[in-house]
């Protein structure tokens, strides 16, 4: 093509607008609510922690009182989150690979526990495994204790974590293919052998994100536990309840220094869990 | 309204989209921008309609520098390659959104989308959605919508390429004819050959972002340009071969190729269309009659595939070198009656040759 | 949330219903049994006294009110939020993208008190702000202001999480089509792309709401748990036990738990025609045979 006489057309840098418009208007609104909601209150949280100084914060975070509330948290948080990734993978399962009367129903009641105040959760778990509860008439006087001990607060982390084990398999075990299975059975291979090799290897980095979901929600609840866990200290506190007893007590220093554990524990839970399951999805494949 | 393409270019990142493209667009015209995806022809096409912009270069209309002014106010009638209806509006809506966006009076919207509905024969499915129509009648309300605004171009991307064969050949011809109707300057992109053959006044080339040949359909179809036309044009035997002499050399045979009197042998590309070789059964007993310089190729027949009324003889030189394939009539063909092993002489009709950079030489 | 199973088995195989059991169990016991444990208690002494508690109670009357008020202006903000973040990363390329995303999930991973804190740290007494705002006379913490800003932190993520996926199966086409046909900015947002993403938004706005109500932590953090002035429903059923008033505790959690009932009915309900929505944008995608896209045929 010579058809045009050369021309020095002029050079325009920095094109890389396009014709939708509201850039500037959304880019606006989203920053100052990032900036002002997200990154501002988390960057005070964490200088007013470091202004302590390495010994402040050590003292402020590092209490015994304080190192037996995160344990608590973390073993209650893991125990949890245990729990629902296994619940959750035999629900999930079951939604999809079964059919049954009321298959629908269930699968919309599995969602209640994001929808129902955690409050709520908490004053009724309370009353349901106390010694007169529903629950509590059976179980109290076979010593299993559902209130105001570890195990209630197992149990209501659970609860609230739930809906993310299962909601994070369900679409995973749906999109399995079928026919794999079916070759694998052909082949000879039995129902639990076909399950640990052919099916658990592709829905596992589904499990693991699920799992870190639910640990990150139980790490951070606060609501339903402080109605059923009793709250004693060395015994049934977890950290957030420290941090607001301690708020109550005007000591912000202490309680910010506890809130940056707190925060440093679940993100860095999940970084660490992030990780895991890239590897796992890169080994599936 | 004429359109103007001077020195584009446009990068996405480490991508060169398109380097340096200039194009003038006639009024009236119809011309489609053929070329291989990632060959530039859509960006070229999001550029004119304004959905883009040029790192460098300028879009003109009838003169007037227009590469600044927003798509909102360029007047272009753009046809997406999904349509990109409005999946929540009816068709009536659809087609009077430009309208009403201009808050045009009610009467004329009425008045402009009924005419509309009739020019594509969509009449009575004003009501329908989107979603209740097949894929031919929505690239109809898709063109219909475009002109309601009375575009001074019309910018078609891809506008068959998500339709069935059938459906595809009729809506091309019945395009030409509206387009015959109306003359309204008018662009579109495909990578399918035919339909561009089929539908253009020109036809543009492109390939990595630049233009390898503009011209009427039978120019670019007869005379390709360059290899990559050719080769894109599909459907042509290639040797590596040399010239010499006015002769270029295929297998062996000699071709005049009067373009290169030189003495110095030179490495070239020698493209043979399978249409334009005469197949023949080789004289009985006859085996390599035709020496070095005759002007047929003795060669063995592979095997036979036919395509309905094309059937594609594949072949190999008896002295040995890469298959090439012949393509007779069927009917020719079954006449012929050639049996997989029988001897066959090869006689080209016309071949194109290719230089490579003039310094190689054998 | 899900569709029907494609080749699912009935639960007539003894592993098959045993797996059913096991998971009926579970929803059940853990699920369903509190759920209907709310509304017996609540009920346990006659819908008579179900309403004295909700309605002759000024302070429970204050909190359902100042739920009523501080949960709508939230997600009134998070929705404002949550179109303009979608839009902006799902229409637009820019440096720090990516980075931009992960940070609309930070809310879900800090504990809601830690996020309470953070803002009292800000906006309390002795914050950051605590001599400005003292200055101008304005409350923050301790008042309406602050439980706004805190439910609207923990909320943060639902709009825009919805609408992200959403916008993005949806492509920019339509809008590109909207804007060549003259169209201006607000006639692309308000005629093309928000029936697009309406139900999606929906989605977003009705689980939003359902957090913003239910929300305890950060709230009790930043409200100083004032009966009458800053308990919010949540903090009055915390309250209303502590004070062994267990009845009138459940009456308010079992008006909570309806709201929560209605919210998965609701939800329900959005994500069939989401559904719908979705099969009808990929018939819109792929009408017909589509051919492929080579250089085939024989020429003309």
């Amino acid at each position: 093509m010579k058809s045009t006489p050369p021309s020095s057309p002029p050079i325009r840098r920095g094109r890389t607008r396009t014709v939708l418009p509201g850039f500037g208007l959304s880019a606006a609104i989203t920053s100052l609510m990032i900036v002002g909601l997200v990154i501002i209150p988390l960057a005070v949280l964490i200088l007013r922690a470091a202004s302590l100084g390495p010994a402040g914060f050590l003292a402020a975070a590092w209490t015994p009182r304080a190192r037996a509330a995160y344990a608590v948290s973390l073993g209650a948080s893991l125990a949890a989150a245990i729990i629902s990734s296994l619940l959750g993978l035999l629900v999930a399962w079951v939604l999809v690979r079964l059919e049954f009367p009321g298959r629908r129903i269930l699968d919309a009641l599995v969602d209640v526990p994001l929808a129902l105040p955690t409050a709520v959760a908490g004053l009724v778990y309370s009353t349901l495994y106390v010694e007169k509860g529903w629950l509590g008439q059976v179980l109290v006087p076979m010593g299993i204790r559902g209130a105001y001990s570890r195990l209630g607060i197992v149990l209501v982390l659970v609860f609230v974590s739930l809906p993310f084990a299962i909601r994070v398999v369900q679409p995973v075990i749906e999109s399995l293919d079928k026919d794999t299975e079916e070759a694998a059975r052909l082949l000879g291979a039995s129902k639990s052998q076909t399950f640990l090799r052919v099916v658990l290897p592709g829905i596992l980095p589904a499990v693991v994100t699920g799992f870190a979901l639910a640990l990150a929600r139980a790490l951070g609840e606060y609501g339903s536990v402080v109605f059923i866990s009793g709250n004693m200290p060395f015994k049934t506190e977890i950290a957030p309840v420290l941090i607001v007893s301690r708020l109550e007590e005007f000591a912000y220093a202490e309680a910010t220094a506890i809130a940056v554990v707190l925060l440093g524990m679940s993100l860095s839970m999940l970084i660490v869990v992030n990780v895991l399951q890239q590897r796992l999805a890169r080994n599936a494949q | 309204m004429s359109i103007r393409v001077d020195g584009v270019s446009k990068s996405f990142g480490a991508f060169k989209a398109l380097d340096n493209v200039s194009l003038d667009v006639p009024q009236g015209t119809l011309l489609a921008l053929l070329g291989p995806s990632g060959s530039g022809k859509t960006t070229l096409l999001r550029i004119i309609a304004g959905l883009e912009w040029p790192d460098q270069g300028r879009i003109e209309e009838d003169g007037t520098d227009i590469t600044d002014r927003h798509a909102r106010q360029r007047e272009v009638g753009f046809v997406f390659q999904h349509y990109a209806l409005f999946r929540h509006m009816s068709v009536f809506e659809n087609i009077a959104f430009g309208m009403r966006v201009r808050k045009a009076p009610q009467a004329e919207v009425k008045a402009r989308v009924d005419e509309l509905l009739h020019l594509v024969r969509l009449d009575n499915l004003g009501s329908r959605k989107p979603a209740q129509l097949s894929g031919g009648q929505r690239q109809r309300v898709a063109l219909a919508r475009a002109l309601a605004i009375r575009p001074r171009i019309l910018l078609l991307d891809e506008p068959f390429g998500a339709l069935d064969a059938k459906v595809r050949v009729e809506l091309r011809q019945w395009l030409r004819r509206l387009h015959d109707e109306i003359g309204m300057t008018t662009v579109f992109v495909t990578h399918d050959q035919e339909e561009a053959f089929e539908l253009a006044d020109d036809v543009v080339v492109m390939n990595e972002g630049h233009v390898e040949q503009r011209g009427k359909p039978d120019e670019v179809f007869d005379k390709p340009a360059t290899p990559f036309v050719m080769d894109f044009l599909g459907n042509v035997n290639v040797y590596h071969g040399r010239v010499e002499n006015g002769l270029a050399f295929w297998h062996g045979v000699p071709i005049d190729y009067p373009d290169y009197p030189h003495a110095q042998a030179r490495a070239a590309r020698v493209y043979l269309r399978p249409h334009e070789l005469d197949i023949a059964r080789a004289p009985a007993g006859g085996g390599p009659s035709a020496g070095p310089e005759g002007t047929s190729l003795p060669a063995t027949v592979l095997r036979q595939t036919r395509t309905g009324p094309i059937t594609r003889i594949t072949c190999q030189p008896s002295q040995g070198g890469s298959e090439f394939h012949v393509d007779l009539p069927s009917a020719a063909a079954r006449e012929l009656g050639l049996q997989p092993g029988e001897a066959v002489s090869i006689t080209p009709r016309h071949v194109r040759v290719f230089l490579p950079d003039p310094e190689y030489v054998i | 949330m899900t569709s029907k199973p494609r080749d699912a088995a009935t639960a007539t195989s003894p592993l098959g219903l045993l797996l059913l059991a096991g998971a009926v169990a579970t929803v059940g016991l853990l699920i369903v049994a509190p759920l209907a444990s709310v509304f017996v208690d609540a009920f346990s002494n006659g819908p008579r006294a179900w309403w004295e508690a909700l309605a002759h109670d000024p302070d429970t009357r204050h909190a359902i009110w100042l739920s009523l008020t501080v949960a709508p202006l939230a997600v009134l903000i998070n929705t404002i939020f949550g179109v303009a973040a979608a839009w902006l990363v799902a229409r637009f390329r820019f440096p720090g993208r990516s980075l931009l995303v992960s940070l609309f999930d930070v809310p879900f991973s800090v504990s809601p008190v830690v996020a309470g804190l953070a803002l009292v740290l800000i906006f309390g007494r002795q914050g950051l702000l605590g001599p400005t705002l003292a200055w101008l006379a304005v409350k923050v913490i301790f008042a309406w202001p602050g439980l706004v800003l805190a439910t609207t932190f923990v909320t943060l993520p639902l709009v825009v999480r919805e609408l992200i996926p959403v916008m993005e199966a949806i492509g920019p086409e339509e809008e590109m089509a909207a804007v060549s046909l003259g169209a201006n900015g607000w006639q692309v947002f308000w005629r093309v792309t928000l029936p697009n993403i309406r139900w999606a938004l929906l989605h977003g706005v009705v689980l939003a709401n359902a957090r913003a109500m239910g929300e305890f932590g950060a709230v009790y953090v930043v409200s100083g748990h004032i009966a009458g002035a800053t308990d919010t429903m949540p903090l009055r059923v915390e309250k209303l036990f502590q004070e062994y008033r267990t009845p009138a505790s459940m009456a308010v959690a079992s008006v909570l738990a309806a709201l929560a009932l209605l919210t998965l009915v609701a939800k329900v309900f959005i994500e069939r025609q989401l559904e719908t929505e979705s099969k009808e944008l990929e018939a819109a995608r792929a009408p017909g045979a589509d051919t492929d896209p080579t250089t085939g045929g024989l020429g003309p």
